[in-house]
């Protein structure tokens, strides 16, 4: 169901943090409307890759293309670029001085410059994509972690991003919450939206994943159609993580 | 009849209650009173002290610097105009030094070297020199080449000494907002004025009104130190008074309770402040 255009292009990316090497040579390319859900044990480099394409952090050699912009640190395009690119952060991240309606419209508002009517509209029509358009009025404090994500969801949306990269989107919330977080995903995902996932959500992974990535170390070990990944992966260490996460 | 258990009263066993001794000790009322026992005993000895001397209180004497009701009406007194002259100075000062303030602290905050070199160098320099030297720096020196009246040098050495003071508690309070609060910012493609404008400072508000506070009533006060250049606000006023009257502990007891009451009034009103940011986190 994806097209073939590559949207987002890493061609030997190298990243790294002083001495450590976080990413090491990731060749990868992920096409408008494909869901790539990436997978591995903590520090091995999958938050990083994703907060590259946005350019939260910047790669030091290769070349990331995302949506026909190179992204590094001196481009003048970054904060168009991030316009485009929607995050959703592993511990929601929403802004607690704002209420819920006006976390979802200060982005449209000051950075796409459209007018406070506009963007009240497009902020109740997400709202309730996400269902939660009786929220509206409160605050961040006053939700469950579950709605929180809901909200930064939806506040990615409304900058009307064609990418939305997501970050452990789940690995805050209590178990009882993980499930309305995740119904939220799927369901953009029906809409055809191109999305990175990094993710343990295993059962997500097989609903909605197009290609299954699995990095250890900083490299990417394997890549593969969920079908492949889950029956038969090629690598010993895939292998072996998977095991860990699917056994328990 | 068997009487129906109830099931909102406890029925585990009541825990141990403190000592009588130690539960009177613990009250308000005992707090009151021991504070009211301990300012009585150091207004007595002051008092005791001043009679050993011979001291001869006027008290009377004093309403008349704050206002006076004679036929030609109502007049407001010497110490009075002195503490509008003061609320002046410091409220001028403070503006500057807020200005000021943010302007080092996002200098430092910059990232770029040169911007935070040029901040530290400006903060450690007026950090320490004293605010009596920093004073006469401004007024001899930097006022005959600059043409300064001795209200403005007072204006701009209190609100250049106090900027490096709020640019630390502005960089505390913007540093005191998580990081996640940045990216999210700057993932709704946000640049850092706008991140700073919209997200980060309204959020380190509530980081800054505390010490902030303490900053406003150190203003307040050392502002007195004005009246080494004969600036007319509330310490020279009370300076001269006493030089027309030899009244010593009166005005001095007088000027300090101004201060006071001024300062008291400003820290209740910043704690109301500091309840509406709490509420709308």
């Amino acid at each position: 169901m994806a097209g073939d255009a590559a949207i987002i292009t890493f061609e030997h990316v190298d990243k790294f943090y002083g001495d450590f090497h976080a990413l090491k040579d990731i060749s990868i390319s992920v096409r408008e409307g494909e869901r790539m859900v990436i997978c591995g044990p903590s520090g091995s480099g999958k938050s990083t890759l994703i907060r590259c394409i946005n350019g939260l952090e910047f790669h030091n050699s290769g070349v990331l293309t995302v949506d026909g912009i190179e992204v590094f640190e001196a481009s003048r395009s970054i904060l168009k670029l991030r316009q485009e690119v929607g995050m959703v952060f592993q511990q929601f991240n929403l802004f607690p001085h704002l209420t819920v309606l006006e976390n979802l419209m200060i982005g449209p508002m000051k950075v796409r410059r459209i007018a406070r009517e506009e963007a009240e509209r497009t902020a109740r029509k997400y709202l309730d994509r996400v269902h939660i358009p009786e929220q509206a009025d409160k605050y961040p404090s006053a939700l469950s972690g579950g709605q929180q994500q809901r909200v930064a969801i939806a506040r990615s949306l409304c900058m009307e991003s064609r990418i939305m990269l997501f970050d452990e989107p789940t690995s805050a919330l209590d178990p009882e919450m993980i499930n309305e977080v995740l119904d939220v995903m799927v369901e953009l995902a029906d809409t055809g939206m191109t999305m990175v996932v990094v993710t343990h959500e295993m059962g997500f992974a097989r609903k909605v994943a197009d290609t299954m990535v699995f990095m250890d170390a900083g490299e990417i070990v394997e890549t593969a159609s969920p079908e492949t990944f889950f029956t038969n992966p090629e690598s010993a260490r895939c292998r072996a993580f998977l095991d860990q996460i699917l056994d328990h | 009849m068997t009487a129906q258990p109830d099931i909102h009263s406890p029925r585990g066993r009541p825990l141990p209650q403190p000592a009588p001794l130690a539960r009177t000790v613990d009250s308000v009322t005992f707090s009151v009173m021991l504070y009211l026992v301990i300012v009585g005993g150091l207004v007595w000895l002051a008092y005791s002290g001043a009679q050993a001397m011979g001291y001869n209180w006027q008290w009377y004497r004093i309403p008349q610097y704050f206002y006076t009701v004679t036929e030609d009406g109502f007049q407001w007194g010497e110490i009075s105009l002195g503490l509008v002259a003061t609320l002046w100075l410091s409220a001028l000062a403070f503006l500057l030094a807020l200005a000021l303030g943010l302007v080092v602290a996002l200098l430092r905050l910059s990232g770029l070297v040169i911007c935070t070199a040029v901040a530290i160098g400006f903060l450690e320099f007026i950090r320490n020199i004293p605010l009596l030297v920093l004073l006469y720096l401004f007024y001899y020196v930097l006022g005959p080449i600059f043409g300064f009246d001795r209200y403005t040098a007072s204006i701009l050495c209190l609100g250049v000494f106090h900027s490096v003071l709020i640019s630390e508690i502005i960089r505390a309070g913007i540093n005191a907002v998580p990081k996640g609060q940045w990216e999210a910012a700057t993932s709704i493609g946000m640049d850092r004025g706008q991140a700073y404008r919209y997200i980060i400072l309204p959020q380190s508000i509530r980081f800054m009104l505390p010490p902030m506070t303490g900053e406003v009533v150190h203003m307040v006060k050392s502002s007195a130190i004005v009246s080494v250049i004969a600036v007319a606000e509330l310490t020279t006023i009370g300076r001269n008074i006493i030089s027309d009257t030899y009244m010593s502990f009166e005005i001095w007891f007088t000027i300090a309770a101004v201060y006071m009451a001024v300062t008291l009034i400003l820290s209740v009103g910043v704690s109301f402040m500091e309840k509406r940011y709490a509420v709308s986190q």
